[in-house]
């Protein structure tokens, strides 16, 4: 039951219209790194987790991480495409008592594996993750998400280390290199210079695709699953354009944590083809 | 209908104020635009050090800072503040170095972000380090006042600032504001209501109810939590015999708990504390998360009912 290119690509259109009306119904939220994130998560979620959206605390199923816990309308939209939750619940985001709470939350929403917020605390979670299915004999992977502005707290070097000290050939991080963070560019805030270099000399095999192009998707998801990338932790590079698919979010930093007005939102759905112009 | 304004804002021009200083620097953790010092960055780039999104290193680096001659404002979300807790306390509080620390979005007023972004225990824990000052203002105007006297207190503080916006109450009375120094809103005789931060107009709205039941509330903006202002506190006993704390923030270890530490160790009267019963919030809008939590006027009007029962 393999799903075509074309297939996962209008699971990813489908969910970048959510995100859009999510964060412009609750006028708050964060739609840049939702967006530049919806093609992996769709690519991820529909080709390679193994997880059962109605037995959603099934106890052999792959963890996701959304480490980057703001980008939440991006993961809510897809575990709504997965059948986790229905498509009302998205209208839950950031509603008091809703199901799709400002961040991804386990306590809250079927299908979320982690209470993330902070940044930084992901990976060790997913260390955790994987130390715990090896200690079971257990085939089930942590797939981590972070952002590259979250690549910046000293925490995430510390899982880094560890998880290539103790061989978590099970962990899978997935980099949402979209160059912005919150208030500015990365390259303003804090330079991260040779970012691949720093994962290889921490031990992790490393593999840089365009996290919009559903091809590379594939094959970077393929090096991630390969045998030879599971004798230790791996990392999926994936170059992002922050707010992805929206012309006047793309590569514009005010759409990390700002909603769209009614004209805007509008547009959105016209680039995004659910309304005529 | 009075101004209404975000006390973040008050720090973020208090900081300009501040940068004729030329000892004052400022230190970021990527939320700048929120915590209002961006202001300061903008006129002043080569007295502004961006550590990127990493808390730790931005406090220690405004220790080295300090330790250098430097009068270092450092700002993040007041839940970011918690995780740099220890190098707040062994690099900062223990050498008592005079480093500003300030968490904005704190309680769980800040909104929909949700329970990981309220912060309900940040006045706690800093309060438990020796040195350290605890102030939780109520308006911008009051912000920009404390904020302005850091430089002259030489030894470390923590404030916390709120997302949204509240009334102001101070226009034109900014010299009336002084670190350590509660300010009376309102006097009455039968209760006193001592709050901090967003909760300080709620208890004005109160304290009108109750007025209108004929009961007169004395309230008390208690913008320093550390050191508390104990004289202020012996006079309220004395003149109401029954006392209210109103915070958003856990009522283990904030104002409520440093009230009620004096109380015991000097005169006694019935104290209730409205403020967060030690749970988690959730995302909902600010008014709402006020009324979940249940420490609005409402709230803080029936607890002075049951303090003044208990005299
Ligand atoms: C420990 C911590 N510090 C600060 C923040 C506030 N914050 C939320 S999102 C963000 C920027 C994140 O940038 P990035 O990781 O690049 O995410 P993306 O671009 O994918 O949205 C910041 C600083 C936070 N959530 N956690
Ligand atoms: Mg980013």
């Amino acid at each position: 039951m393999a799903k075509s290119i074309s297939e996962l690509e209008e699971i990813a259109r489908k969910c970048r219209v959510e995100i859009v009306k999510m964060v412009h119904r609750a006028q708050a939220g964060h739609p840049g790194g939702s967006l530049s994130e919806i093609d992996l998560l769709a690519g991820l979620y529909a080709t390679r987790m193994r997880v059962r959206p109605e037995e959603p605390k099934w106890s052999d199923r792959d963890r996701f991480i959304l480490s980057k816990g703001h980008a939440s309308p991006g993961m809510y939209s897809i575990l709504a495409e997965m059948g986790f939750i229905s498509h009302e619940d998205l209208k839950s985001y950031r509603v008091l008592g809703g199901v799709c709470q400002g961040h991804v939350d386990m306590k809250w929403c079927p299908g979320v594996d982690f209470s993330a917020g902070s940044l930084g605390m992901g990976l060790s979670f997913g260390m955790g993750c994987a130390a715990a299915a090896r200690l079971d004999k257990s085939e089930r992977r942590a797939f981590v998400m972070i952002g590259d502005g979250e690549m910046q707290e000293g925490s995430v070097w510390e899982a880094a280390m560890a998880a290539a000290h103790h061989e978590l050939g099970n962990l899978k991080v997935i980099l949402d290199r979209n160059r912005i963070q919150n208030d500015d560019f990365c390259e303003a805030q804090m330079r991260m210079f040779d970012i691949p270099a720093k994962w290889k000399a921490f031990g992790w095999n490393v593999k840089e695709i365009d996290g919009h192009n559903m091809n590379e998707i594939m094959e970077g998801l393929d090096f991630l699953e390969a045998p030879e990338n599971c004798k230790g932790p791996s990392i999926l590079i994936a170059h992002t354009i922050k707010g992805a698919g929206i012309s006047y979010m793309e590569n514009n930093p005010s759409f990390h944590g700002a909603a769209p007005n009614d004209e805007q939102f509008h547009q959105a759905m016209v680039e995004l083809g659910e309304v005529e112009a | 209908m009075s101004r209404m304004a975000a006390t973040r804002d008050g720090y973020g021009q208090a900081l300009l104020d501040l940068s004729g200083n030329e000892k004052v620097v400022v230190l970021e953790a990527d939320l700048g635009k929120s915590t209002k010092s961006l202001h300061f960055r903008k006129a002043h780039p080569e007295r502004t050090i961006s550590c990127g999104i990493g808390e730790q290193n931005m406090l220690l680096v405004g220790a080295g800072m300090a330790a250098s001659g430097y009068i270092p404002f450092a700002s993040t979300f007041a839940i970011f503040t918690e995780r740099a807790f220890e190098q707040m306390r062994n690099g900062i509080a223990r050498p008592n170095l005079a480093v500003h620390l300030c968490g904005s979005h704190g309680g769980t007023h800040t909104g929909t972000d949700g329970s990981s972004a309220q912060s309900i225990e940040d006045l706690a824990i800093f309060r438990t380090l020796p040195n350290v000052v605890v102030m939780h203002p109520c308006d911008d105007v009051s912000t920009r006042a404390l904020t302005m006297q850091l430089p002259a207190l030489g030894k470390p503080s923590y404030m916390r600032t709120a997302r949204n916006k509240t009334p102001v109450l101070y226009d034109g009375r900014e010299n009336e504001i002084q670190i350590g120094k509660g300010i009376t809103l309102k006097e009455g005789s039968d209760v006193a209501i001592v709050a901090c931060g967003v909760l300080v107009s709620e208890s004005l709205k109160a304290a009108e109810a109750l007025a209108e039941e004929g009961i007169n509330a004395t309230v008390v903006d208690m913008h320093t939590l550390k050191p508390i202002d104990g004289a202020l506190i012996d006079s309220i006993v004395e003149r109401c015999g029954a006392l209210v704390t109103a915070e958003d923030h856990n009522v283990i270890g904030g104002l409520g708990s440093a009230v009620a530490e004096h109380l015991v160790a000097n005169t006694f009267a019935p104290l209730e504390m409205v403020g967060v019963q030690d749970r988690f919030g959730e995302s909902g809008q600010a008014d709402e998360m006020l009324e979940v939590m249940q420490i609005s006027a409402h709230y803080i009007a029936l607890a002075a009912k049951k303090a003044i029962s208990r005299k």
